[in-house]
C-alpha cells in the first residue's frame, strides 16, 4: 500500500440490538486517497462510515467493540471531546441536508459555532469554500436566499461546502451521488479527485463503475464482513476471492 | 366486473362520508359564529371596551369590561410566556438529548397526554390549593401559574410533535459539523420547526385566554383594572359567564358582545402568529 494509513479499523464489531450489522472489520484507509467501500445494499457499509465519527452514538442499542484509530487517537474509545473528533470529519450523506438557514449562514455555520463570528472573518471564507465546491457563481448574487430553495446537486454541493469549512482533514461520503442527476454527480466525483490532494476521502457506494472511476483504494464488503480490500489495480484487476471476482463480473443480486 | 362495482360504491360511500362531515362541522362553525355576531355585534360599544364595569354594568347601567380584557391578556400572556420557558427547553431535551432514550421519552410523553386529559376544573382546584398552602389570596399571579400548569403539556406536547418530524439526517448533518446537542437543538432543531412551534404556542395561549374553570378560584374576580401580579383579576371568560347568568336581557346581550371581543383577540393573535411562522418557514428544509 503506498502512503501510510490515515485510519485504522482494528476488530470492529457492531450490533444493532441482536443482529451483528459489523464482524470482525480490519482495515487500513490511506491518507490523502480516496477510499472506496463497495457492496451491496444492507452489507453493513454505510454503518461502518458511521462508525467513525461516531454518529452510530445516536442510535439505540447499539454496541461497539473494537477500536478505529485516527492520527494514533482511538475515536471510539477516546476521553476527547466528540464534537472535536466530528470536526475532523466532513460528511456528506445520500441526500442532501443543508441546514435550515440561508445559503450564507450554511457555509459559516461550523465556523460560528467554533467562536468565529465577525462578518469581516467569515465573508471570505465562506466564498472560498463556495468556490471549492464550485458553486460560487451560481449563488454569489443570493447569499441570503434559504438553502433550500436550491437544486438538490446544488444542495449536495452546499453541503460540501459546508464540511470543508470547518477545514477536517477527512471526507466521509455516504453514496453522496445516488439522489442526484448524472451532471451532479460527475461534478461531485470530479470534485472528490480534485481535493485528494489535500483530505482523505472515504465513500461508500453500491456503483461498480464509480468504484472503478475514482478508487485508489477500495474495501469490498458482503453481510458485514470485508470480502477483499486493496489497491484499486490489483482489486479490480487481480481480484483474490471468489465472491469478489462475481461481483466484480456483475453476477451478484 | 363486480369488483369494480363493489370499489366504486365504496369509494362513493367513503366520499359521501367525508364530504357530509366537513359540511357539518364547516356548519357548526358557522352557526357559531354567526350566533355571536348576530347577537354580540348590537351591544358591542366603544364603552364597553374601554371602560370598567363601575358598579352598576351588571345590572345594566353604564361601564364596560376593559379590566377583564386586560386581565385575560395579562393572564393569557404571562402564562403563556412562563410555560415557554419551560415547555421549550422540556420538548428540545426530549427529542435531542434523549434522543436515544425512546422507552423514557414515550413514558414522558403518556404522562403529558394524561395531564392534557385532566379538567382545567382539577387544575383550579389544584392551584387554590397550592394558594392556600403559600397563604396566597386569590391574585394574577396565582392564576397565572395554574394556567402555566394548565397549559404545559399542551404546549410540550404540541412542540414535540413538530419536533419529531425533523428528519434524521438533518441531526446527523448537525453532529457532523461538530455541533453540541444544545447548538442542535436550539440553532437546527428550533430554526426547522419555527412554524410549527409559533402554532404550539398560540394554540396554548388559546387555550389560556378561553378557560374559566381553572381561573375561577385562583384569580377571583374584580371591577377594577389590573395594577399588581397580587391583587385579584377580572378575565374574560368569567366576564362572559357572570353576564350571562343575569337575568337582565341586556346584560345577557353584553354577554355575546363579550364573546365576539375574545373571538377577536384569539383571530388577532392567530393572524399575527400566522405571519411570523411564514417569516420564518421559509428556511425550513422539506422532505
Amino acid at each position: 500500500m503506498s502512503g501510510k494509513p490515515k485510519i485504522v479499523i482494528k476488530d470492529v464489531n457492531l450490533h444493532f440490538g441482536k443482529q451483528q450489522v459489523l464482524k470482525n472489520i480490519s482495515a487500513n484507509i490511506p491518507e490523502k486517497q480516496i477510499t472506496v467501500i463497495l457492496g451491496p445494499s444492507g452489507c453493513g457499509k454505510t454503518t461502518l462510515l458511521k462508525t467513525m465519527n461516531r454518529l452510530t452514538d445516536l442510535y439505540h442499542h447499539v454496541k461497539i467493540k473494537g477500536s478505529i484509530f485516527i492520527d494514533n487517537d482511538d475515536v471510539l474509545n477516546t476521553h476527547k471531546d466528540i464534537t472535536e473528533i466530528r470536526r475532523h470529519m466532513g460528511l456528506l450523506s445520500q441526500r442532501p441536508y443543508p441546514l435550515p438557514m440561508n445559503i450564507f449562514n450554511n457555509v459559516a455555520y461550523g465556523l460560528r459555532i467554533s467562536g468565529r463570528k465577525s462578518k469581516k472573518f467569515l465573508k471570505p471564507r465562506v466564498k472560498h469554500y463556495l468556490e471549492m465546491a464550485n458553486l460560487w457563481d451560481e449563488v454569489k448574487d443570493r447569499l441570503t436566499d434559504p438553502a433550500s430553495a436550491l437544486s438538490i446537486g446544488q444542495q449536495q454541493r452546499l453541503c460540501l461546502a459546508r464540511g470543508l469549512s470547518v477545514d477536517p482533514d477527512i471526507i466521509l461520503a455516504d453514496e453522496p451521488t445516488s439522489a442526484l442527476d448524472p451532471l451532479s454527480s460527475e461534478a461531485i466525483e470530479n470534485k472528490f479527485i480534485e481535493l485528494k490532494s489535500q483530505y482523505t476521502i472515504v465513500m461508500v457506494t453500491h456503483s461498480l463503475q464509480q468504484a472503478r472511476r475514482i478508487a485508489d483504494y477500495v474495501i469490498f464488503m458482503y453481510l458485514g464482513e470485508i470480502i477483499e480490500q486493496g489497491p484499486a489495480d490489483s482489486f479490480f484487476n487481480n481480484p483474490q476471492q471468489e465472491l469478489t471476482k462475481k461481483y466484480i463480473k456483475g453476477l451478484f443480486n | 366486473m363486480k369488483i369494480q362495482k363493489i370499489r366504486n360504491a365504496e369509494e362513493m360511500f367513503f366520499r359521501g362520508v367525508m364530504i357530509v362531515s366537513t359540511s357539518v362541522i364547516g356548519f357548526a362553525l358557522f352557526l357559531i359564529l354567526w350566533s355571536i355576531f348576530k347577537r354580540g355585534l348590537p351591544a358591542l360599544s366603544w364603552q364597553m371596551l374601554t371602560e370598567t364595569p363601575k358598579g352598576g354594568f351588571y345590572f345594566g347601567k353604564e361601564g364596560g369590561i376593559a379590566n377583564a380584557i386586560m386581565g385575560s391578556l395579562y393572564l393569557a400572556s404571562g402564562a403563556t410566556l412562563l410555560a415557554m420557558v419551560f415547555g421549550i427547553p422540556v420538548s428540545l431535551y426530549m427529542n435531542v438529548n434523549l434522543h436515544k432514550r425512546k422507552k423514557l421519552v414515550n413514558t414522558i410523553r403518556f404522562m403529558l397526554d394524561v395531564m392534557w386529559g385532566i379538567p382545567s376544573i382539577v387544575y383550579g382546584a389544584f392551584g387554590f390549593t397550592l394558594m392556600i398552602y403559600f397563604g396566597m389570596h386569590s391574585s394574577l399571579l396565582a392564576g397565572i401559574i395554574t394556567v402555566t400548569l394548565f397549559i404545559i403539556p399542551i404546549m410540550i406536547r404540541s412542540i414535540d410533535e413538530v419536533l419529531m418530524s425533523v428528519p434524521g439526517g438533518l441531526m446527523e448533518a448537525s453532529y457532523s459539523l461538530g455541533s453540541t446537542q444544545s447548538e442542535t437543538s436550539y440553532k437546527v432543531f428550533l430554526k426547522q420547526c419555527v412554524s410549527g412551534v409559533v402554532t404550539a404556542i398560540l394554540l396554548s395561549f388559546g387555550r389560556a385566554i378561553g378557560d374559566a374553570a381553572s381561573v375561577l378560584f385562583t384569580t377571583g374576580y374584580t371591577d377594577h383594572m389590573p395594577t399588581s401580579l397580587m391583587q385579584p383579576t377580572a378575565t374574560l371568560p368569567l366576564a362572559i359567564f357572570f353576564q350571562m347568568s343575569s337575568p337582565i336581557a341586556e346584560v345577557k346581550e353584553r354577554a355575546y358582545a363579550s364573546a365576539l371581543i375574545l373571538t377577536f383577540i384569539i383571530l388577532f393573535i392567530s393572524i399575527v402568529a400566522r405571519i411570523i411562522s411564514i417569516r420564518f418557514q421559509k428556511h425550513k428544509i422539506k422532505i
